[in-house]
């Protein structure tokens, strides 16, 4: 930490507009009322053992306009989307959801990270993230539970549709030997 | 009264990814204790995953397929109840975004036409452990209650989206300060320990992302839940089971520490203290010290 405050910044590669863009993304809309105060990084679970995460310093990121840096390292998915940072925010920042914001732009710029690249595959494929076969039912039926059907076609068309499973993607998946 | 009471207990039952495959003992203990209680859990095989996985990559197809599952319950003129905190999380928050915009919903709607879909915003969602305590209610579980767990102590963990964020819970407890877990593990007859991480996130948001950061996360609670000397863990979510339960022996191994501590869902607790028999409350299922908990549960019970 105390080696990332001596890093330099430099003025022009800032985009004093990025607050603006996060705060006209859903879940980022309330950003600009941060006054720096350190509740959430003093209330972070995963900023309690990995000093890499530290959503005052992201949200000050933001404010400063360090888009680059922000959308490209790879902490923005170091959240672990608990809320107690959002629950005790004295400003009332949604950081929870505004580091879903934070995500969501990151991905529409191309910095998407690789284990939801799998999961999204696997979403359109099985409807669910694990899925449900013979083996799956049979263990279930030991149980006295219900089997359950593995029909992905609803949610797979509700994925192309929003833009974040690409067809091509479902047919090489289809292709694949099963 | 009597047509809304019988409404009230009836749900759509709401599984997940996690709890078909990896809480099977979760899943088992909750329609055994809700079959007791007569609550009618209805299965629906066209519900698929939550939603919450796909948030971090587009909200608004996480909030679509929350809308195509609220849809589904719909239809059947039921309400949806979760074990997966995290499918409760996802189904309340497109629920309340709904509620604040009626134009996303529509737009939302216009999209579910596409798999001949419509939402209108009806269905609530509640978490099976706040269900039995809002619509049982403790007086009448107490009822059930026939081999009284005295002498146990556990250890309650809440995990993160049973309360929060309150906002989209309609706040129906204090995130800070809640009690409900407690006061249903104390009617059980066991005693619920009070420990630092009993509002602790247990890490499983980040397993995908960074393994080593949500295992020291997870680490914490077993810590806590140790120091204070329970006989096991209480939980009612399949994520955070991963983390405490699937993952105790490698966090063990890695850190150096000999947890050994059960981990069992609260409906496991609650139908043991109802008398429901052990093998079918799915603790064989249980991975980490089963057989030394039952033994301790017989004991007690023997008494």
């Amino acid at each position: 930490m105390s080696q990332r405050a001596r890093e330099k910044i430099d003025a022009d590669q800032l985009d004093p507009n990025f607050k603006f863009e996060v705060a006209k993304e859903r879940g980022g809309e309330l950003i600009v009322r941060c006054f720096a105060c350190g509740t959430c990084s003093a209330s972070c679970p995963v900023r309690q053992v990995n000093d890499r995460f530290n959503p005052r310093r992201i949200i000050h990121m933001v404010l400063l306009g360090l888009k680059e840096q922000v959308l490209t390292d790879d902490f923005v998915w170091l959240c672990a989307g608990c809320f107690s940072c959002q629950e005790r925010c004295p400003q009332g920042v949604k950081i929870g959801d505004l580091m879903t914001a934070l995500r969501n732009i990151a991905v529409r710029e191309g910095h998407i990270h690789p284990s939801f690249t799998a999961q999204i595959v696997l979403l359109g494929k099985a409807g669910r993230l694990m899925e449900i076969g013979d083996f799956e039912n049979k263990k279930r039926g030991r149980l006295g539970l219900p089997p359950m059907r593995q029909d992905a076609s609803e949610v797979c068309a509700l994925l192309e549709r929003s833009g974040i499973l690409s067809p091509d993607e479902r047919k090489n998946r289809d292709k694949e030997p099963k | 009264m009597k047509a809304s009471e019988q409404k009230a207990l009836s749900y759509a039952l709401f599984l997940g990814c996690t709890v078909p495959v990896r809480g099977m003992n979760y899943e088992a203990s909750a329609r055994l204790v809700a079959e007791r209680l007569r609550i009618r859990l209805v299965d629906i095989e066209a519900f698929s995953c939550c939603g919450f996985p796909v948030q971090s990559v587009k909200k608004y197809s996480a909030l679509l397929l929350a809308a195509r599952n609220l849809s589904l319950a719909e239809q059947k003129d039921l309400d949806i109840c979760v074990l997966c905190s995290a499918c409760g999380v996802s189904l309340s928050e497109a629920n309340h975004a709904f509620r604040q915009n009626p134009d996303l919903l529509s737009q939302i709607n216009s999209d579910l036409q596409a798999v001949g879909r419509h939402y209108s915003g009806k269905t609530k969602v509640k978490h099976f452990v706040r269900l039995l305590y809002e619509d049982v209610g403790l007086k009448r579980l107490k009822e059930y209650i026939h081999q009284p767990l005295s002498g146990l102590v556990v250890a309650p963990f809440y995990g993160c989206h049973y309360l929060k964020p309150a906002e989209v819970h309609d706040h129906f407890e204090d995130p800070e300060n809640p009690t409900s877990l407690e006061e249903l593990i104390e009617i059980t007859g066991a005693q619920a320990l009070y420990h630092a991480n009993r509002l602790s996130c247990c890490g499983g948001g980040i397993l995908g992302i960074d393994e080593a950061t949500a295992q020291k996360i997870a680490k914490s609670t077993l810590d806590a839940a140790k120091a204070v000397g329970a006989d096991a863990l209480v939980l009612q979510c399949g994520t955070c089971d991963v983390m405490l339960e699937l993952s105790q022996r490698k966090i063990g191994k890695i850190f150096e520490v000999e947890y050994n501590l059960p981990v069992v869902y609260y409906p496991q607790l609650l139908g043991l203290a109802m008398g429901i028999p052990q093998e079918e409350l799915g603790f064989a299922l249980n991975r980490v010290g089963s057989q030394e908990f039952l033994h301790r549960v017989n004991s007690l019970v023997a008494r």
